[in-house]
């Protein structure tokens, strides 16, 4: 078999969606170290650093495209997964184990993922889109200054609810996504399940609580602004 | 426990053949003892229904003592019913309260079409395992026992995927009518030993692109197979095909 029929075969593509996910688990970790810098109270001083950093970094920019191959890739074979899974069961059952058997959030993965998907149109129309807008067009690479966008975005209510439903369904598809990922390739041997399982629960409330505190924080800081 | 007997309402599904469509039919049954096994209750129903001039149920069964997977009944959502770790024909009527309302369904998956009422086709796994679920034995006679030690544990490993009965439970249960669960019964219960050694490679990949075949979804380790299998096959196994997969996938398989 050559890779295109490993990939077609139904673990080959399970492989591609474990493997995005494990790398966006990656990107998580970095993306949530760089922000938490808001909390050093500075003024966004750190914090406008290490964004620099990040913005003015080559090195960065190139995994970016990485990043958003393995995004595209997640979500592309994980809704197509999604669908054709979905249509296996022409004639439904009159009576369903629901919760007996199975967790709800395990189920849902398409659901949490395309609400996920949702809030990251509105975070990157936020933030990502306008700071690259800005480092191609406008003269010298200007870096927005993201901290203040920040401050101005969190000011408004709806969007601090919106960001932190948006870390609930990320935690939920974590709760599932990171054991899951390590068991397609098969790295949950009854010797380390237990501590993947472990691993995955506290990153999974982790790492969205601390992206959740940050436009709360956020919003608190502009209201005493005003 | 106190003998006692019960009057129930079943709601069970009817159909001619895989072509028509099917509908439920609701019975009554009386004087149904707690003694009883699922499926001899299902006997009285159908000895009441030959009586009447009625057509019986067809439904799946042969040994009756847990260990063949002929039985197939999906019991109030749950595949062979609410006992953990127990097939249908071991499910016995003290489950269950007078006045009771049990609904009753094939697997339904549409790699299982149903061929008449709860029966339904399941030579889908015996292609999978005509597939590759074997060990090929060329020439020759048996080597001796004492030639080919195999590690305890390693051995009750692999005895305790190979207990997988092949009922289709895990289908029937998935959510995505996935037969992960089965495939990795017998492959593991086969990689774990020397015997299965030398064509483990071949006999992933090629299991693996028989179960796509037959239609079966993809499993997305959502766990339902492993809480409704009667022989308690565990996901470590789904685990262990998906290494024996990735090995074959990355190492290259005979077939290049």
């Amino acid at each position: 078999m050559n890779w295109k029929n490993y990939f077609s075969t139904s673990i080959g593509k399970k492989i591609l969606v474990g493997a995005t996910g494990l790398f966006l688990i990656l990107f998580l970790v970095v993306h949530c170290y760089v922000n938490a810098m808001i909390f050093w109270c500075d003024g966004g001083k750190h914090f406008t650093e290490a964004a620099a950093f990040m913005g003015g970094n080559v090195a960065v920019r190139i995994l970016e495209i990485g990043l958003f191959a393995g995004l595209l890739l997640h979500i592309i074979q994980g809704l197509m997964l999604w669908s054709q899974n979905s249509k296996r069961r022409s004639v439904k059952y009159e009576v369903s184990a629901g919760n007996k058997t199975s967790k709800w959030y395990s189920r849902s993965m398409g659901l949490l993922g395309t609400l996920i998907l949702l809030f990251l149109v509105l975070h990157m129309y936020h933030f990502w889109a306008p700071n690259r807008y800005g480092q191609a067009f406008d003269a010298g690479w200007k870096e927005e200054d993201l901290y203040d966008k920040m401050v101005i975005v969190f000011s408004e209510l709806w969007v601090v609810v919106v960001y932190v439903l948006g870390c609930f369904s990320l935690s939920w598809h974590l709760v599932h996504g990171f054991y899951s990922g390590f068991q397609t390739f098969g790295l949950t041997t009854h010797k380390y399940k237990s501590v993947i399982r472990s691993i995955g629960v506290a990153f999974a409330i982790l790492i969205p609580l601390i992206f959740a505190s940050m436009p709360v924080y956020l919003h608190y800081i502009s209201s005493y602004q005003q | 426990m106190q003998h006692y007997t019960m009057n129930l309402t079943l709601k069970v599904w009817r159909q001619r053949n895989s072509k028509m469509k099917g509908h439920f039919e609701t019975f009554q049954v009386k004087d149904i003892s707690s003694e009883m096994s699922f499926l001899e209750m299902f006997d009285v129903l159908n000895e009441q229904l030959v009586a009447e001039g009625k057509d019986p149920i067809a439904f799946d069964h042969d040994c009756r003592e847990g260990i063949c997977g002929s039985c197939s009944m999906h019991i109030n959502g749950r595949a062979h019913g609410p006992w953990d770790q127990t097939t249908t024909c071991q499910l016995h009527m003290r489950e269950y309260k007078n006045g009771d309302t049990i609904v009753v369904e094939p697997w339904r998956a549409d790699s299982f079409p149903v061929i008449r009422d709860l029966v339904v086709d399941r030579s889908s796994f015996d292609r999978i395992i005509a597939a590759g679920g074997y060990v090929s034995v060329n020439t020759g006679n048996a080597v001796d026992a004492n030639s080919l030690p195999i590690e305890k544990q390693r051995a009750d490993e692999s005895f305790a995927a190979a207990s997988c009965i092949g009922c289709g439970a895990c289908v029937a249960a998935c959510p995505n009518t996935s037969a992960m669960l089965f495939v990795s019964a017998k492959i593991a219960h086969l990689a774990l030993l020397p015997q299965g050694g030398p064509e483990r490679k071949v006999r992933a990949v090629n299991m693996v692109q028989q179960m796509d075949t037959e239609g079966f979804g993809s499993c997305t380790n959502i766990g339902a197979c492993e809480a409704e299998c009667p022989k308690g096959i565990s996901l470590e196994n789904i685990a262990r095909l998906n290494r024996e997969f990735v090995g074959a996938m990355f190492s290259g398989s005979p077939q290049g």
